[in-house]
């Protein structure tokens, strides 16, 4: 393996995991902040998904710049998360705080199965794509390997805003110093006043937008197929439970480090891509059965 | 002594019972349950959902024209989508509770080789109406199991014949298949046969990426690297559109000739992302504007009400329905003519399906005694047309069953390395001229 391949399967592989991150870290925060295996990620990540197609669709018809999908996206993506999120948390979610984990999983799969026929119910079976934005603009060669300014820049552009935001809401913001409040305590910091109902709200609105916005940018160079969210969130649970459940750092580098372990076994193993985010998984846990970045009980975001 | 003589009297008229059943004919049904089985949900719906409306349509016509023999046709219709068990079960209810005697199943050739022994020891007939693995009725005889369509080595052995007549000096391969039974099976078929014809070529890389795959990007930088003379990939669906997105968006299908083995069924979808240039194969005798039957008006009234009513143009798995469903009512025209008229035993009917040939929307379909259905294969390049907002075929090619089947008894993967490269020009290949400008 020379040089040249080296550097074009670390380019591929932190495009991928960077798109990895983008959902993973979604359902990392509620599970940080709620302790809840959310299973219905995967259809905000699907919905999210489909309708940025739809919305590319009318920009189409309407014959707008396809620029303003970059606009529009981050809408779609905090329209999913406020009505969605925000319906399934007041509905659902809320009643099972501090349940059996068995059944959290239980509900939290029935509303994905819900969500699932309700996709079909509104998008059909037929696959649904919307890649004006990615056409517009443009490719850049690496090496004489032309690959997309959307995957190149924009994608893992996003991961790391993405990334330093949260960093920076949880630590410097009111709102963010209530959430890691209620993460380390719920009872806690409702004796020191804090609206734990309407953290707990927020805080699963924001990690559904950002399965949402993960979905939006998928959907730019991704067919969308009916049963893509069971895809998305087995991958992304393994990528939570790489990192330890609850690490928004921890996501991140195993989001890159499963990216890259994919896109060197293409080039070196092919047969073993699909195995290859299990393995890490596995690995990982067998030597850090609390994941790479948890740390003793203290904190979980 | 009571006990005794009910015993006897049961006996007797057990006996009776079955003298009766051996005898007579099976009595007229009030109506012809028809179970199908096709992906509702998944990532397949994008076959299922068109072959279910496309059944619901022409069995419409069939009733409005009185039914078979008389008989009106209802469907029911089983998700393959839920997997092996649980579609099983679905398929025992219908056949043993529901009083379904035919079935049309199934689109996945994984579903097919668990229905196929079980339809046959149920006794209860099964067309195969979309799955083409060619070893379910290679490797053993069935006699209630048929299939209306072509199968694996039809559709690749063709295949491998249109891309070398097309592109006959190209010197290296590789491949994108989906990671599953047909992606592989269909590639073991592919390259054994052009092997036989090309025995230098160089395989340069085999690429399988998992089922359902959302990133191609790692598979477009290596083939990108690589340069193939031909990129050959037979998957389909979201997998299919989203590998040529991600490849045309960079660029690959400038650099080397893509060959899409179920094409045919992402050419609308796709749009104008697909360049010109690009083979296209339609698993079997199907397409819009077929060559033959572009101007016959019953062809172009159905794809003109099929559009009406789904807003797609049709795709093959329409076109396989319509010939698994005129399958059933030759088999059923045929059975009721040698009873004399009367209602035919599920038997009857098997047998006459054997035999049988009947045209669904396009050619003739013969189905052979092992119950392999002898079907066109047709192929072609894509080309813009302005008429649509995306690629038509151009310079299409269609390959005679007898050519590309193997013949009765023989396994399929050896028949094809006997085979002789005089065939990729045999006379019997029928070939349509290049339009010359875009009407």
């Amino acid at each position: 393996m020379d040089s040249q391949t080296v550097l074009l399967a670390v380019l591929d592989g932190l495009s991928y995991g960077a798109l990895l991150f983008l959902v993973a870290v979604g359902i990392t925060i509620i599970f940080g902040v709620m302790n809840i295996v959310n299973m219905a990620h995967g259809s905000m990540f699907a919905i999210g998904g489909y309708l940025a197609a739809t919305v590319g669709g009318w920009l189409l018809a309407a014959s707008l710049s396809p620029y303003w999908a970059a606009v529009l996206l981050p809408v779609v993506a905090v329209v999913v998360g406020v009505v969605l999120g925000g319906l399934l948390e007041s509905l659902l979610i809320r009643r099972i705080y501090g349940k059996d984990p068995v059944l959290q999983l239980l509900v939290t799969f029935a509303a994905f199965m819900i969500f699932e026929d309700l996709q079909r119910l509104v998008w059909g079976g037929q696959p649904y794509s919307s890649s004006e934005l990615v056409s517009a603009l443009g490719v850049i060669d690496v090496l004489g390997i032309s690959y997309t300014t959307y995957q190149l820049l924009v994608v893992p552009g996003t991961a790391l805003l993405v990334f330093f935001a949260l960093r920076l809401a949880l630590r410097r913001t009111l709102v963010g110093k209530q959430v890691m409040a209620v993460a380390h305590h719920r009872e806690v910091s409702t004796t020191l006043g804090i609206n734990v109902r309407r953290v707990c709200l927020f805080t699963f609105m924001a990690g559904s937008a950002l399965g949402a916005l993960g979905g939006a940018m998928s959907v730019q160079t991704t067919s969308w197929v009916l049963g893509i969210g069971a895809e998305m969130i087995v991958l992304s649970f393994a990528v939570a439970a790489t990192a330890g459940l609850g690490q928004i750092e921890g996501a991140l580098v195993a989001a890159v480090l499963i990216g890259l372990a994919r896109s060197f076994s293409v080039y070196l193993l092919p047969e073993l891509e699909v195995l290859m985010p299990y393995i890490i998984m596995t690995l990982v846990l067998l030597f850090r059965p609390q994941g790479l970045f948890s740390v003793a009980q203290a904190r979980r975001v | 002594m009571k006990r005794c003589v009910l015993t006897r009297l049961l006996g007797a008229s057990l006996l009776a019972l079955g003298a009766v059943a051996a005898h007579a004919q099976a009595p007229k049904p009030g109506e012809l349950k028809v179970g199908i089985t096709t992906f509702l949900t998944g990532p397949a719906s994008v076959f299922g959902l068109p072959a279910k409306a496309a059944a619901e349509m022409i069995i419409e016509d069939i009733n409005a024209k009185g039914g078979i023999g008389g008989v009106k046709v209802v469907p029911m219709f089983i998700d393959e989508g839920v997997g092996g068990d649980r579609m099983l079960s679905e398929y025992r209810r219908l056949v043993q509770e529901q009083g379904v005697r035919v079935m049309l199943a199934s689109i996945s050739s994984g579903s097919c080789n668990i229905l196929a022994p079980v339809a046959e020891d149920l006794k209860v007939v099964n067309i195969m109406y979309d799955c083409s693995a060619q070893r379910i009725l290679e490797d053993r005889r069935y006699q209630y199991v048929v299939r209306s369509h072509g199968n694996t080595t039809s559709e690749h052995l063709s295949s491998v014949l249109y891309l070398l007549r097309t592109k006959p000096d190209f010197k290296t391969i590789a491949v994108v298949n989906q990671d599953y039974a047909h992606g592989r099976d269909s590639w073991e078929m592919f390259i054994t046969a052009l092997k036989v014809f090309k025995p230098d070529v160089k395989v340069v890389a085999e690429l399988f990426p998992k089922f359902g795959a959302t990133d191609f990007s790692t598979e477009v930088s290596r083939l990108q690297a690589l340069r193939p003379d031909v990129v050959l990939s037979t998957s389909w669906g979201g997998d299919l559109d989203t590998f040529i997105r991600q490849a045309a968006q960079r660029g690959l299908l400038r650099n080397s000739t893509f060959m899409l083995s179920l094409g045919e069924s992402s050419l609308e979808r796709l749009g104008n992302t697909l360049p010109e240039g690009v083979i296209i194969g339609a698993r079997g005798d199907h397409y819009f504007l077929h060559p033959q039957f572009k101007d016959d008006p019953q062809f172009q009234s159905f794809v003109k009400r099929f559009k009406e009513r789904t807003g797609k143009y049709p795709i093959y798995p329409v076109f396989h329905m319509a010939q698994a469903l005129s399958a059933l009512q030759a088999g059923y025209d045929i059975a009721l003519k040698q009873n004399g008229g009367a209602w035919p035993t599920d038997e009857q009917l098997a047998a006459a399906l054997h035999g049988s040939d009947s045209a669904g929307l396009t050619n003739k379909v013969l189905i052979r005694e092992d119950g392999q259905g002898m079907e066109w294969q047709l192929w072609g390049v894509t080309k813009k047309d302005p008429a649509y907002n995306f690629p038509v075929l151009d310079r299409m090619a269609m390959y005679p069953p007898e050519l590309v089947t193997a013949p009765v008894g023989q396994n399929s993967l050896e028949w094809v390395q006997s085979l002789k490269p005089s065939i990729i020009n045999d006379p019997s290949i029928l070939t349509f001229p290049a339009s010359t400008s875009a009407k």
